[in-house]
């Protein structure tokens, strides 16, 4: 009863917030409907049993994806006017990927419908118990069938990594730069002298 | 054998017990916040050989309650070019995941709002939720002051998570489980079996080479989460003002406040709990074994309590002796020292884990 409450009303919250994102006319208000969306859908999935996946969407999407957003989004100096006018020439390819999307969605959840859903499939072979929690389970699957999958991306991410830092790397030459190592290892000996000054006399260098 | 449910619990009944466990843990947290403010004025005023808020109350004790009727009866000014729904919500959010966290927090045995199978998760998500109270809030003051301190803030809090992340990734490969009320329980016995030097008995003893470190990057690291000093860039007033809050009065600045101290307190425990035992005493708790269930409880949460109390303590004399850091000290600190020693004991409790003796 409470679970089909909590249901309709997230699904709700994400619809409602997934169009606000589109229709909002601020970006920076975009943006914080897509952490509201985010954050339902999380809900959804903890109604679903899936609450690994749920904190993983939270701590991935909206404690850091989304917050990258927010902060390019509020330091853009954006064109309203410019954004509108676009809209409707983008429209088009916005609904071809949103009916593509839609499609594959239904042919997922047509799969899940007929064959069971993975879970099951998976939970008997990792030791058939129900009170496998499934943070374990996905663990399970991760990490023994689907290693070298699971490598492959941590290879792409590090690839992506190392390219965005060699994009913005720049060593300009002339520049002077802080060495911490020198800072640190100051000490009072090294770092002032102590002079003895006669009144009304100046130090010359 | 079926045994049909009682009222509590139904649906109902469980919705009025659960609510009724949330509002005794915010009673809790909010009349301890009272006192724990008033310590911490008391004991940076002691550092600074002051007396401290004196006037109200004996020694000062309702000074908190004086201070709370002061913000709720001003006047709210919002700026006329702010943005205003953001601009109220941003406390409210800041506010209500600080608090939000503490439903997995075990408080003593038996005593936990709710027993994720994912508490140290859940409590990692929100607390990175807890950057967009105050990015709202900057942003929607449409003023360059709070913007700015906002901006630091931001990106002073999600460099210190990943560290916090690593140190909280080695306590789950020891214990592992991410449930919080396990860890604690795991924890229970000698002293010797705290987190902090190793868990797990004796034979783990060498791990604690790199938990008790990891202990002091969380503590540093959550004093920049908190933006407590000697990490309170956000706000440091001799350059913003007052960062982030500047434009805020009345009830949202006591919201901002109250969320802040809140999610100090939550740091002190997650550190107490993750490292420090939670409610176990430290010797084995045999003897209480005739107690009634909630006196050992009662017990428990004592302990836990005053172990919090302790941290906060540490919290509190940071803030009165230390002075504050460079920002970009703070960042090298973050990304250059914390992140790479993190993900070094990350691969070494792993391979402890892996190849130790509790293998």
């Amino acid at each position: 009863m409470i679970q089909i409450i909590a249901f309709y009303l997230m699904a709700a919250v994400t619809l409602v917030s997934g169009f606000c994102v589109v229709s909002a006319r601020n970006p920076v208000h975009s943006v914080l409907w897509l952490i509201l969306a985010f954050f339902s859908a999380a809900g959804l999935f903890v109604l679903m049993g899936a609450e690994f996946l749920a904190m993983l969407l939270v701590v991935v999407y909206v404690g850091a994806v989304a917050v990258l957003f927010l902060f390019v989004v509020m330091m853009l100096d954006v064109d309203f006017a410019a954004l509108r006018q676009g809209f409707a020439r983008y429209m088009p390819v916005g609904l071809l990927i949103a009916a593509f999307l839609a499609a594959e969605m239904i042919l997922v959840s047509y799969a899940v419908a007929t064959n069971g859903a993975a879970k099951d499939a998976v939970l008997p072979v990792a030791n058939g118990g129900s009170d496998v929690t499934n943070a374990e389970a996905i663990g399970r699957v991760l990490y023994t069938d689907y290693v070298y999958f699971f490598q492959a991306a941590g290879l792409v991410l590090l690839v992506a990594m190392i390219g965005a830092i060699v994009l913005t790397l720049r060593h300009k030459p002339g520049v002077r730069r802080q060495v911490i190592m020198d800072q640190v290892l100051r000490s009072p000996k090294t770092g002032m002298r102590i002079v003895q000054l006669k009144p009304g006399e100046g130090m010359d260098q | 054998m079926e045994t049909t449910p009682t009222f509590w619990e139904g649906p109902v009944g469980w919705t009025l017990l659960t609510a009724g466990q949330i509002g005794l843990v915010m009673i809790w947290i909010l009349l301890s916040l009272a006192f724990l403010l008033l310590a911490d004025r008391k004991i940076w005023a002691g550092v600074q050989m002051r007396k401290g808020p004196n006037v109200v109350g004996a020694f000062g004790l309702l000074q908190s309650f004086a201070d709370f009727l002061k913000f709720v009866l001003k006047e709210i000014v919002v700026p006329s070019g702010a943005d205003k729904v953001v601009f109220l919500l941003a406390p409210l959010i800041s506010f209500v995941l600080a608090f939000g966290a503490w439903a997995v927090i075990p408080l003593a045995p038996g005593w936990v709002v709710s027993d994720l199978n994912v508490g140290v998760l859940y409590l990692f998500a929100i607390s990175s939720l807890g950057v967009y109270g105050i990015i709202m809030g900057g942003w929607a003051s449409n003023s360059k002051y709070p913007f700015l301190g906002s901006l630091r803030s931001a990106a002073q809090m999600v460099s210190y998570e990943v560290s916090i992340g690593f140190v909280i990734i080695t306590v789950i490969l020891l214990a592992g489980t991410m449930n919080l009320r396990i860890i604690v329980e795991l924890q229970q016995g000698w002293f010797w079996n705290w987190n902090v030097l190793g868990g797990g008995g004796l034979a783990n003893l060498p791990i604690a080479l790199v938990m008790i470190p990891m202990s002091v990057i969380f503590l540093i690291s959550a004093l920049a989460e908190t933006n407590r000093p000697p990490f309170d860039l956000p706000e440091a007033e001799s350059e913003l003002v007052a960062g982030y809050q500047v434009e805020y009065s009345s009830t949202p600045y006591l919201l901002f406040m109250i969320g802040e101290y809140a999610n100090i307190v939550l740091m002190c425990a997650m550190i107490t709990v993750l490292f420090f035992g939670g409610w176990n005493p430290g010797f084995p708790t045999g003897f209480m074994d005739s107690w009634p269930d909630f006196f050992r409880s009662l017990f428990g949460f004592l302990v836990f309590f005053g172990k919090v109390i302790f941290f906060f303590f540490l919290f509190a004399m940071a803030k009165a002796i230390v002075p504050r850091y460079r920002y970009d000290q703070l960042m090298r600190l973050g990304w250059k020292v914390f992140l790479p020693t993190s993900l070094v004991a990350v691969a070494l409790v792993a391979a402890w884990r892996v190849f130790g003796p509790a293998a």
